[in-house]
């Protein structure tokens, strides 16, 4: 099956910084995809070159299986929605009547629904509006636009806690009535984290990590209890990280347990907690850039 | 809504399955549908779909074709079967491994299963 969106041997480069270092990387859709890093990863980049708003130095990107560059056939079918968007001057309803003309799948109905749920007056001027309600204008662009694939950077500068999960209600809600290829750049991890299906993540330009959401939830486990049972438990298996205090620690384990492992931590009356989403990204951020380091009991 | 450490289908799995043990889910009622639970858990519809998938594994929930989900003739007294096997592992295990660490023996256990009994108003079955 060709994938929506495939990435090969991606590199960009701005001077004497590279961006992105020969990023390899398929997408299918159906699918809500997480795209997560630090600040200065590489995660805008990446968008930008997927939506041909920007260049590669290096490497091919294919959507459809064909070069978006310059390709308003494929254009059309995507839309971006950047975190400083930036927007002609006019009026909020002239952004849409716009985007309405781009856009094939564009529901004007929904953008109608959309601009009351997220209080944005129609007849305002653009540069009139605050940093949230900016935010909140490419968000009804991007959901109403209904295209194939939607890639959200960081959309939500300025929204409240409100707004935000808005958002993600009406995009679950788009989502569920018409499946298609979502992306969605975001640090607030924990609150993205449920609505996502696969993660990528990417570290100083590199990909660190491109897994289906549910295995990253399992994939470490934090294990507390006495210092000697917990050496014994962990002896032998990757560890991330290690807290003492008094007679306790604490460490967190990378891999998954079966049910043996299980009666062994209650016989040994340590506790046992799997990792979030989130936590698991930080690690494996420090992994990246070595500031923790991976240690293995022999 | 729901916890960060367990996998989200399997938590998805869980309240329907307690949902059903409990008998709010009914035999032959309709189970809510991948989006609906999605849009109620504000989780992936496939994530939604996996928890269900789960039920179907375990014969709890079945499919009737173009109209949706279904709970399984059966389906609450399967359950409490599997349910009754996992209690001492689930319950009665962890609280002797706490009952050991605070030093109460069995007599003090047994009494003070006795008395919480009593306070509930005794045990309802």
């Amino acid at each position: 099956m060709t994938p929506t969106i495939s990435v090969t041997g991606l590199t960009r480069r701005y001077r004497d910084q590279l961006a992105l270092d020969d990023v390899t990387v398929d997408i299918h859709g159906p699918c809500i995809t997480g795209l997560l890093g630090r600040n200065g990863a590489g995660k805008s980049t990446l968008m930008r070159i997927i939506a041909s708003q920007e260049f590669a130095s290096t490497g091919t990107v294919r959507v459809f299986g064909a070069s978006p560059v310059e390709n308003d056939a494929i254009l059309r079918r995507m839309v971006l929605v950047r975190e400083d968007q930036a927007f002609p001057d006019f009026k909020v309803c002239h952004a849409l009547r716009a985007a309405s003309w781009f856009y094939p799948n564009w529901s004007a109905e929904l953008a109608e629904t959309l601009l009351s749920d997220f209080d944005l007056p129609a007849n305002r001027m653009i540069k009139k509006l605050s940093r949230g309600m900016r935010s909140a204008l490419g968000i009804v662009i991007g959901l109403a636009a209904q295209a194939e694939i939607t890639l959200f950077d960081e959309p939500y500068a300025g929204l409240d806690a409100v707004a935000r999960q808005l958002f993600y209600d009406r995009l679950l809600a788009g989502y569920a009535e018409r499946p298609s290829t979502v992306i969605l750049s975001t640090h607030l991890i924990d609150e993205a984290a449920d609505l996502l299906e696969q993660v990528v993540m990417i570290d100083r330009g590199r990909i660190v990590l491109d897994a289906a959401a549910d295995d990253v939830r399992g994939s470490a486990t934090t294990v507390s209890g006495p210092i000697a049972a917990v050496e014994e438990f962990v002896a032998g298996r990757p560890t991330w990280d290690r807290r003492r205090m008094a007679s306790q620690e604490s460490v967190v384990v990378a891999g998954t347990f079966d049910n043996g492992d299980w009666s062994r931590a209650r016989e040994l009356h340590l506790n046992l907690e799997s990792l979030s989403l989130q936590q698991v990204m930080v690690h494996a951020a420090g992994q990246a850039s070595g500031r923790s380091k991976e240690t293995t009991n022999a | 809504m729901l916890d960060d450490g367990a996998p989200i289908f399997f938590q998805v799995a869980e309240r329907l399955s307690d949902d059903i043990a409990e008998g709010t889910l009914a035999e032959g009622d309709r189970v809510p549908s991948t989006n609906e639970l999605a849009a109620f858990y504000r989780i992936n519809p496939a994530t939604a779909a996996k928890g269900i998938n789960m039920l179907t594994d375990n014969g709890l929930v079945e499919k009737r074709r173009g109209i949706g989900m279904f709970v399984t003739a059966g389906a609450r007294a399967r359950l409490l079967d599997a349910r009754r096997q996992r209690f001492a592992e689930r319950f009665v295990e962890p609280m002797l491994t706490e009952a050991n660490r605070l030093g109460i023996d069995g007599d003090a256990l047994v009494s003070l299963i006795r008395e919480s009994e009593h306070a509930q108003g005794g045990i309802k079955i």
